[in-house]
């Protein structure tokens, strides 16, 4: 047992370090800002990159995602758990779980061209209503890009992360001590104000941890994202629009892999690359603490 | 009792996995007999052994037809072939991990490339044989419009974004009569390095007269939306009116987009194969011997010529490879360029090699020892 928890310590040290050993003579070489330039041309001399636009995608698209899913996944996981009958509850469970073992690259498939033309082409009813409505809010400002825009991606993100989250909100909310309930109902609350009072304080915990991990897999998404999220040209304007298009970490390394000829090269995606591992680590450990500060209360 | 359950299922699964394979390797056993049977090349060059090569993608369809032709008439042969990319596939030779490379563009001796592939082939020189024609259309999706005739310089200042509309007169001058829409100009380009990009632009620089700036690459410089592949931009045109791009000539095939016709001051070219191996013929030989690397005219003003595509090269050694491997290399690169596997590559979107190049091809392959 312990012998498998440090295998998974070490293992993850390993990524790290060669992450950073790959990534390290590329950076010492750069000469833009790693972190706040939005070039991207790792194979000239000198080597110009950095993050900060695909870190803008990235983040964006899977806290966008987050913000979809949670809600949903909360509420599936409170009917599976709280309201369904025990002959409903378990297909719905299983429906949901049945999700997650959808291939990523059919989500991506599907969401360009299922979901795409429905809700994020540029003709299409919820989009221009938005556009319309929210447009001047510069995150929902109208552009010229096709369905392959960070909306979509976050869509697709979401439906690929309600299952993780919901999945383990119903564990949590399934542990809620029956003395908890029975004392709120005791006490004359309604079915939902048990769900308040009894059943969402003690799940809390639990269910953002759910979530972190949820959005540890919508950071890192790589082929679904590559498929839907079109890529903005070279010397395009910085558009914080959900309607533009981007990349992320991943799509942007995902794009590029085959065509890694010289070390200097790999080195600038590699890099990208460790950016994403802190960011993904920095996550986890944001959610430890958070949930290390609640249970304390 | 669960578990049980469970396995019996997965059984049943493994089961009809194992049915659809044995169909499915059923069907390609017939399929490449009844092609070797048309076939009039003798199985006389037959050579055994397994044959690894790797690279471009954008040859990927064309050599695998090439190989399930082969292999049907050479039982004893296999040849395994790997799309990872150019520039992977040529550190892979150069690395001795395979024995050919497939590449967009012939080895450059400027990266060093050219020196990393005499030592791998123990200092006998690497030849880059002109193998595959790939044709890259101009594909758009303008409703009503059956008919669009571009000159390169037109279409740089389209993919440049000088261009805007399609109304813009500078496309109406071309094609008087034609319907062309107010709407803006959608252009979409490969989000991945690709040598499709690199060729394309490659055409635009030097055809373009100085609209085109930018220098060639494998990463898109020019305006517009990125997608993921070939699949992903020919969706987009598809799906997007009024949009554009630069696409192999058999995705914009398959989709139905319209194919802009190029007008290179000889009058306008339609894409057909025949059309494509009269600009391959034109160009000049760029190598020494029989290392036939190619430098493309990309201002050919030649009637009939279209000068819009891009050379897949097999990299090999001259000498140096064992004296089994040698012998199915040669056995296979002489069926690939054959006349009638060639011809075939047509269908799928390629054009063929013309005669004049294909003969020296066939030199080069016998001059291999």
């Amino acid at each position: 047992m312990r012998g498998a928890g440090l295998a998974v310590v070490l293992l993850v040290a390993l990524v790290g370090i060669f992450l950073t050993w790959k990534a390290v003579p590329s950076l010492l070489h750069n000469k833009a800002p790693f972190l706040t330039s939005r070039v991207w041309s790792p194979d000239t001399n000198p080597p110009r990159f950095g993050i900060a636009a695909l870190l803008w995608t990235t983040v964006i698209s899977s806290i966008v995602a987050m913000l979809l899913a949670v809600p949903v996944a909360v509420g599936v996981a409170l009917f599976i758990t709280q309201y369904a009958p025990k002959r409903l509850a378990t297909p719905v469970a299983y429906v949901v779980d049945l999700l997650a073992a959808v291939p990523s690259i059919i989500f991506g498939l599907w969401g360009i061209a299922v979901l795409g033309p429905v809700l994020a082409a540029p003709n299409s009813g919820l989009r221009q209503g938005i556009e319309n409505s929210l447009g001047w809010i510069p995150l929902f400002s109208s552009t010229g890009v096709s369905a392959g825009n960070v909306f979509l991606a976050s869509i697709v993100l979401a439906i690929m992360i309600l299952p993780i989250v919901t999945a383990l909100s119903r564990e949590v909310f399934l542990q809620v001590p029956r003395a908890n309930i029975e004392a709120a109902q005791a006490l004359g609350a309604t079915k939902w104000e048990t769900i308040r009072m009894a059943v969402l304080p003690f799940g809390r915990p639990g269910v953002i941890s759910a979530s972190m991990l949820g959005l540890g897999r919508a950071l890192g998404e790589t082929i679904a994202v590559t498929i839907i999220l079109s890529t903005p040209n070279i010397g395009a304007p910085f558009d914080p629009s959900l309607w533009a298009g981007g990349e992320t970490f991943a799509s942007k390394i995902a794009n590029a892999a085959g065509e890694f000829d010289t070390p200097q090269k790999t080195g600038a995606y590699i890099s990208a690359g460790l950016v994403l591992f802190v960011v993904t680590f920095a996550v986890n450990a944001v959610a430890r603490v958070v949930i290390s500060r609640r249970k304390e209360v | 009792m669960k578990l049980q359950r469970f396995s019996r299922i997965a059984a049943g699964l493994a089961v009809t996995a194992l049915a659809l394979t044995a169909c499915g390797s059923d069907n390609n056993t017939t399929s490449s007999a009844s092609k070797s049977s048309t076939s009039p090349q003798a199985d006389s060059a037959c050579a055994t052994g397994t044959l690894n090569g790797e690279g471009s993608s954008a040859q990927k369809n064309a050599i695998e037809e090439a190989i399930s032709g082969f292999t049907g008439q050479c039982s004893a042969a296999t040849v395994n072939y790997n799309p990872t990319g150019s520039g992977t596939g040529v550190k892979q030779f150069n690395g001795g991990q395979v024995d050919f490379a497939g590449s967009d563009s012939a080895l450059k001796a400027d990266k060093g490339e050219v020196a990393a592939a005499k030592t791998r082939c123990q200092n006998n020189d690497a030849w880059n044989l002109p193998m595959v024609v790939g044709p890259i259309a101009i594909a758009y999706n303008v409703a009503g419009l059956d008919k669009l005739v571009l000159t390169p310089a037109v279409a740089a200042g389209i993919f440049t974004g000088d261009i805007k509309t399609w109304s813009d007169p500078k496309i109406a001058a071309l094609n008087s009569g034609a319907k062309l829409p107010t709407a803006a100009i959608k252009v979409f380009f490969r989000s991945d390095e690709s040598g499709t990009t690199e060729n394309f632009t490659k055409y635009l620089k030097g055809a373009s007269g100085g609209v085109w700036t930018a220098a060639p690459a494998k990463a898109w410089s020019g305006t517009g939306e990125g997608k993921a592949k070939s699949d992903g931009v020919s969706q987009g045109v598809k799906s997007t009116p009024n949009s554009v791009t630069y696409v192999e000539w058999s995705y914009a095939k398959d989709n139905q987009l319209g194919i802009a016709q190029v007008d290179n001051g000889g009058g306008p070219v339609e894409l057909t194969g025949e059309s494509v191996g009269k600009a391959v013929v034109a160009a000049k030989a760029d190598g020494v011997g029989n290392d036939l690397r190619l430098k493309l005219d990309y201002t050919t003003k030649e009637a009939g010529a279209y000068p819009v595509l891009l050379v897949t090269y097999e990299i090999v050694c001259s000498k140096g490879l064992d004296a089994t491997k040698t012998k199915l290399l040669k056995s296979f690169l002489t069926y690939f360029s054959a006349t009638d596997t060639q011809k075939g590559l047509e269908t799928i979107g390629y054009a063929p090699l013309p005669d004049a190049v294909r003969t020296k091809v066939d030199a080069a392959i016998k001059a291999i020892s």
